[in-house]
């Protein structure tokens, strides 16, 4: 026990600021704040590999590590669709994985974001167009936001999740009564 | 192997391992696999192609390794209606291989269980992608399969379904349990969701090209699929790379290991409630990614290595840095490694779980990493070490409990030997005998000629084998990933164990989809 105290107390904290969305300048520290005001909890984001390689899935594993540490920002990596706010898809679309993917979008509540993550699955992946696979993400499921790289960095992802938030921010999708104001008839 | 005793005269064939082929009858392909198993031999790869424009039908093709290297053993089929002899009742991982060489070319084996393995109703059942002739039509529409899966019935007994979409970042698959209470009694995999058509895609790609597409069969392994198919075409075109391109190699393969083995720990960790772990490994892994980055301008080393080299060469400060990391991982890992052994609740879960025994592992023939947490001690950086291996003596790690606890600890001592090694390659990369060119330029690659990649990447053996056509083109290229003799070997090690204890069994094994199911 006390050799683990001490790793802790020795490595410290060493999580990083994260990055801006790619193209707007806004203040990091008000992410958090962001999350909230859109959403009111936490973000919560479902995997769905629809058939990458796994490079982009070892990415999406990292933003959980200490320097990236999403769930200190409130974004949540969840089991089920049924609880998630974003599916996060990756991999060039199987046709074997059609059905299931389309599955997990139906059974993500509405309002919705998806996004496609990585070469394949924005379409200009190395895997085409074939027989075996549809080629990209759009093709079977309308989608928000495409984050190129192969892999794309945990920051580009991180940045792609944000950018999908800020897309997603107008109208919040929920209100909290002001106190002191009458609720509308 | 002496194939002479069987009356077959061994062909030299091109690879950077010891390794032979042999034209053989249905007869001769079974002896020789019963005498290769005999010998302590295993079977690492099976696969078919379509020689119908030779006018030979087509051809069944077998690996196996021994202590000798490996031998490549060749059947000609006249045509699809012929079956060959099933391989299952000496290597059992050749079933699921068997079956899935049906569904991509379809000829088949006499066996019993003729289920499709990586068909999933996505294209007609009578149509086979590998086949020249294949023509794909936009018509087809992804169907729903019905798989006969094995029950197991009678008082309390219960199924539970997994997947393919797991509760996870993981890769997509289905596991079919059979339980009674918490316990399994039987495990069923069904695997090939994620089939991308990655084998005829590499006929359609530029040949010197097509290293891209290996290094992403499975994007965990890109090194070694990378080193596997660019040794491949190297031995096509009969070249010798530079020194210093087989030590960068190897120093990109080290890291690769290096990189995954600490990210196992940490989930295994996680997965046995020790979140500390999590925290801990996965640091160490970002630090081993952001110097990859640093210094080959890829987090995973993706495209690095290429036919003829390395895609670029080392900074010497780049050098030095990665050398002074290997050693503060190593430091690191050691007290990491003391808090692991010393956790009570930790070692509790590891200890006996998924236990895969010897005797089990010899007749499933098992490889790579679980392989020798069972015992099965072989490594072809050790068995048949090319350049730069055979100036390293890497020291196999070897376990014999076979359970979760021992695939954790050959994980630690190969983290321990990887971290050795990259100081060795650094040391070495700096020094004169390995200085000078890091890339040569492959010209011409003459047509019809096949040669094997074999590489030991983290998970285990990964194979290729390369045939190549006129102008440059690829004619056939079969990769075969480790996985395929592991996966099912996880059908026995969970069971008699509890549904809880399955991620973190499947966990140790750690095995590939992707590579898989191409």
């Amino acid at each position: 026990m006390y050799q683990t105290l001490r790793q802790i107390a020795r490595v410290g904290v060493i999580t990083e600021t994260p990055p801006k969305p790619a193209d707007e300048d806004i203040v990091a520290a008000r992410l958090q704040e962001d999350i909230l005001r859109t959403l009111g909890r936490a973000l919560t984001i479902r995997h769905v590999d629809a058939g990458s390689c796994n490079a982009c899935e070892l990415e999406a594993h990292a933003l959980m590590n200490p320097y990236y540490n999403v769930e200190g920002l409130g974004i949540k990596f969840v089991a089920s669709p049924r609880h998630a706010d974003v599916l996060l898809v990756t991999g060039p679309v199987t046709k074997h994985m059609a059905i299931a993917l389309r599955r997990t979008y139906d059974a993500t509540p509405e309002p919705k974001l998806v996004i496609a993550a990585g070469e394949c699955a924005c379409g200009r992946g190395i895997f085409g167009e074939s027989y075996a696979t549809f080629g990209a993400v759009d093709k079977l499921l309308p989608v928000d936001v495409a984050i190129p790289g192969c892999p794309p960095s945990p920051t580009a992802l991180l940045q792609g999740i944000l950018a999908a938030l800020r897309a997603a921010a107008p109208p919040p999708l929920r209100t909290e009564p002001t106190l002191g104001e009458e609720p509308a008839p | 192997m002496n194939v002479a005793p069987l009356g077959l005269a061994g062909a030299a064939l091109a690879a950077e391992v010891p390794a032979q082929r042999a034209q053989v009858s249905s007869g001769q392909l079974l002896t020789a696999c019963r005498l290769a198993w005999e010998q302590d031999g295993r079977l690492v790869a099976l696969w078919g192609s379509d020689e119908r424009d030779r006018r030979r039908g087509y051809c069944v093709r077998v690996v196996v390794e021994d202590g000798d290297g490996l031998t490549m053993l060749e059947h000609t089929l006249p045509d699809a209606e012929a079956r060959y002899p099933d391989l299952s009742p000496i290597f059992p991982a050749a079933s699921r291989m068997q079956r899935a060489t049906y569904d991509l070319v379809g000829i088949a084996a006499e066996a019993d269980d003729q289920r499709p393995w990586l068909w999933l109703a996505s294209w007609p059942i009578d149509q086979f992608p590998l086949r020249r002739d294949f023509a794909a039509s936009p018509k087809w529409e992804p169907g729903q399969e019905e798989y006969a899966f094995v029950k197991v019935e009678g008082e309390g007994v219960h199924e539970i379904p997994v997947g393919p979409v797991h509760a996870g970042i993981i890769e997509p698959g289905h596991f079919r349990f059979q339980v009674v209470g918490e316990k399994v009694l039987r495990l069923e995999e069904r695997l090939g969701y994620t089939h991308k058509g990655i084998e005829k895609r590499f006929e359609a790609l530029p040949l010197l090209d097509a290293g891209r597409l290996a290094g992403r069969c499975s994007g965990d392994s890109t090194v070694a699929y990378a080193w596997a198919y660019a040794q491949a075409v190297e031995r096509i075109a009969n070249v010798t790379i530079p020194a210093r391109a087989a030590w960068l190699r190897a120093l990109c393969l080290e890291r690769e290991r290096l990189a995954n083995h600490l990210g196992d720990l940490g989930a295994l960790g996680n997965d046995g409630g020790f979140a500390f772990g999590l925290a801990q490994f996965s640091r160490l892994r970002e630090d081993v990614l952001r110097t990859n980055f640093a210094a080959f301008g890829h987090r995973m080393l993706m495209d690095v290595v290429v036919p003829g080299g390395a895609a670029r060469d080392l900074a010497l400060g780049q050098i030095h840095s990665m050398h002074d990391e290997a050693e503060r991982i190593a430091r690191e890992v050691l007290e990491l490694r003391a808090i692991y052994d010393e956790h009570a609740g930790l070692q509790d879960r590891f200890r006996t779980a998924g236990r895969v025994s010897q005797e089990l592992a010899t007749k499933l023939g098992m490889l790579g990493l679980a392989g020798r947490a069972s015992g099965i001690a072989r490594d072809v950086r050790c068995d048949f070490p090319f350049a730069p291996y055979d100036a390293l003596n890497v020291r196999m790690a070897v376990e014999t409990a076979g359970d979760v606890a021992a695939r954790v600890a050959v994980r630690f001592d190969e983290v321990e030997e990887s971290t050795r090694l990259i100081g060795a390659i650094t040391g070495a990369l700096l020094d004169p005998p390995a200085a000078g060119d890091f890339r040569m330029e492959l010209a011409d690659v003459p047509a019809d000629r096949l040669a094997l990649g074999y590489v030991e990447g983290w998970r285990g053996p990964v194979l290729i084998a390369l045939e190549s056509g006129p102008d440059q083109t690829i004619r056939r290229c079969h990769p075969q990933d480790p996985s395929w003799a592991n996966w099912p070997v996880v059908e026995h090690a969970v069971i008699g164990n509890i549904v809880p204890d399955f991620p973190l069994i499947n966990k140790s094994f750690n095995l590939s989809y992707s590579g898989h199911d191409l």
